[in-house]
């Protein structure tokens, strides 16, 4: 099932925490400033597909900026 | 039919809004696990918060709950009288180790030896933090600060001071225990720790203190990066992780 | 309603009882002479009337914790003498600053540093002017006789919950460890909901509430500052004092506490012998009877402040009456027990001008 990261450009720091902790390593450091002037961390480029839902960027980070969905079968769905 | 849900559920105690914090400062984290521990025991109706003074003075910002902003050192001596006004409440200290470990060393001692039935968390980050890097009472040898600019001299300034053992080893403990936000591991637990700790003291079976070894980039002159390593690399091996004390444990063997 | 049968008692152990009677449900106490009939009689007294009794690891601790008691809206104390006073005075501020109703008692002694164990009134500044850091105030009430100590120990309660401020009984050694008879009163009608609209007790249902004297935000400071003054201007109503024969008097003796009352007993000998001799015995020395002070003056009598210490509440007698009159100062040295005798000659002498 294919999952989502979304970071809160506004939020982040540029830390960096969560790059170290991604076990498919998909993110990164952006070349875009957020508006306190901080370099915001992204998915690099076409790899959203790789993100598994762990969370774990979400965890690491102190700034409760990073969001991850994933979709499942939704339960109502097969009536 | 497929639908969309969200893995990352942040507890509604925890205010939406950016922290103080210098990117990479563990506080975040640490704030974010007495939230949801709090909100999964579903104690935050109940809960008292006893501010302390540092960096985390603002606390108070980010977590709704009724709260009280203490002199340095002395919120565990603010918590007691808390407490025992208002013995049906949650009641927490959150402190660093410049206020727990230095000035209010007196007043951490004594409430944790009366074992006042409250719970603290003392985050450990070896620097005194808002005032602007000096050394604290858990600065490691060797360490630079603008008090010891050629490194913490056990000669001249002693060994830094491992709380953890010393609060275990007093009679009114309930639960003591060391924890780091380094990685995923360590957060896992560390969520565990702050949870029992808050359990604990709905138990009413004593004090409960959780050690969190935290990162102050800033003042370490470190990138984020480095000074997550850092734990890793200086402060475990000086403050060992672990369980230091839990009556409960010991009752099941 | 029946009078309360009167019982005989140490001040120290009417300020307790007076404490119990307002409905104080916690103290916080450390021993110290000569104060400390107050925690030894509190630690079962307290305790079998339903409340906390904490003795602290120091004064810090035990000022510290009543700030957390009184936090919470409910009625709580904590007492010491002179050196402890001095480590109370960091969380004093603390409870200025954040509006916490605490109520402090100090029974005085000798100093300065470590002094002796007897009686003195070197505090006065300290109780009046602030004590701690920043620009608050105290309401500071002196008792002089053992009742008082009883009846102004219940009313510092009711008048720290008013104002949200806190509260010093200024006591000496005399008053605490002189026992006299007391009619130990019930205060009228509490209110039962006091406390109840801001201290602490968990966020339940609505808003959380901040308890603090942290402002940083452009103009925050200032503002809380402003409120502050307003309340000490608006604590000039609670102004209470002791006239003994002022309004013939040529001569106006100001004295506080015990040592109005041992100057009262030698205004009456020497009025005896037909000297024109009254007292003003001020009982809150914040606010100060200033206007009582000045009126008298206007009607052209002359003023002597005594004091068990070098010269501290006189600067606020003069500063009272500096448009018209001024007033002469006899030291009662401290390390002294001072008799009714030792105000004679120095009355005399400022009656002869």
């Amino acid at each position: 099932m294919p999952s989502r990261v979304e970071f809160r450009e506004d939020r982040c720091k540029g830390c960096l925490l969560c790059t170290e902790v991604c076990p498919t390593g998909i993110i990164q450091q952006s070349s875009r400033f957020n508006q306190k002037g901080y370099k915001v961390t992204e998915i690099a480029p076409d790899r959203m597909n790789e993100c598994k839902g762990c969370a774990f960027c979400a965890m690491m980070c102190p700034d409760y900026a990073i969001n991850v969905f994933t979709t499942k079968q939704a339960k109502g769905g097969r009536k | 039919m497929t639908q969309e849900i969200r893995v990352t559920n942040y507890p509604e105690v925890l205010t939406d809004r950016p922290t103080h914090y210098c990117p990479g400062c563990h506080h975040g984290t640490a704030h974010r696990l007495v939230a949801e521990a709090i909100t999964d025991l579903g104690l935050v109706d109940n809960t008292i918060l006893i501010g302390s003074i540092g960096c985390s003075v603002f606390i108070y910002n980010y977590l709704t709950l009724d709260a009280i902003e203490s002199p340095h050192g002395r919120a565990p001596a603010v918590a007691t009288g808390v407490k025992r006004a208002r013995p049906d409440k949650i009641v927490f200290t959150y402190q660093g180790d410049g206020d727990l470990a230095s000035i209010g060393m007196a007043e951490i001692m004594h409430c944790a030896n009366r074992g006042e039935n409250i719970t603290t968390i003392f985050v450990n980050n070896t620097v005194y933090g808002m005032t602007g890097g000096q050394m604290a009472p858990t600065t490691l040898v060797g360490q630079k600060t603008t008090t010891c600019p050629g490194g913490r001299c056990r000669e001249n300034e002693g060994m830094p001071i491992r709380m953890t053992e010393i609060i275990a080893s007093l009679g009114g403990v309930a639960f003591a225990e060391r924890v780091a936000v380094n990685n995923v591991k360590n957060i896992m637990k560390a969520k565990k720790a702050v949870a029992k700790a808050f359990e604990y003291q709905t138990k009413e079976i004593g004090f409960s203190f959780v050690e969190i070894l935290a990162t102050c980039p800033t003042n370490w002159r470190m990138t984020p990066l480095q000074a997550n390593k850092r734990i890793e690399t200086e402060m475990i091996p000086y403050f060992p992780l672990g369980n230091y004390k839990d009556v409960l444990a010991k009752e099941e063997k | 309603m029946s009078t309360p049968k009167r019982i005989f008692v140490k001040g120290n152990e009417a300020i307790s009882r007076g404490a119990l009677a307002a409905g104080m449900k916690c103290f916080f106490g450390y021993p110290i002479t000569p104060q400390n009939d107050i925690p030894e009689f509190l630690s079962s007294a307290l305790v079998e009337a339903g409340g906390e009794f904490v003795q602290a690891e120091s004064e810090v601790a035990a000022a510290n914790m009543l700030m957390g008691a009184a936090a919470c809206g409910i009625r709580a104390m904590t007492s010491s003498s002179s050196p402890g006073m001095s480590l109370k005075q960091e969380a004093i501020s603390y409870m200025a600053g954040s509006e916490i109703p605490g109520v402090i008692v100090n029974v005085s002694r000798g100093g300065p540093g470590l002094g002796d164990i007897g009686p003195s009134q070197g505090d006065y500044f300290q109780a009046v002017k602030g004590g701690g850091h920043g620009d608050y105030k105290l309401l500071v009430l002196a008792p002089g006789t053992v009742q008082e100590a009883y009846d102004l120990t219940m009313k510092a309660f009711d008048l720290a919950f008013k104002y949200r401020n806190p509260v010093l009984v200024l006591a000496d050694a005399i008053i605490g460890q002189m026992k006299e008879p007391v009619v130990p009163r019930v205060p009228e009608n509490r209110d039962p909901e006091e406390g109840q609209d801001w201290g602490l007790q968990g966020a339940k249902g609505r808003d959380p509430r901040l308890i603090k004297s942290l402002f940083l935000d452009d103009g925050a400071l200032a503002d809380q500052n402003l409120k502050l003054q307003a309340k000490y201007k608006a604590m000039q109503a609670e102004v209470d004092q002791e006239l003994f024969l002022t309004e013939d008097a040529e001569l106006i003796v100001v004295a506080f506490g015990s040592i109005g009352r041992i100057a009262k007993s030698t205004i009456r000998k020497l009025r005896a012998q037909g000297h024109k001799v009254g007292l003003v015995r001020p009982i809150t020395l914040f606010p100060f009877p200033s206007e009582v002070l000045l009126d008298l003056a206007k009607q052209g009598k002359r003023f002597l402040t005594i004091e068990h210490n070098m010269g501290q509440m006189v600067e606020d007698v003069r500063l009272a009456i500096r448009t018209v009159a001024d007033s002469a100062f006899h030291a009662q040295l401290p390390g002294n027990l001072p008799t009714p005798d030792d105000f004679e000659e120095p009355i005399l002498k400022a009656l002869e001008g």
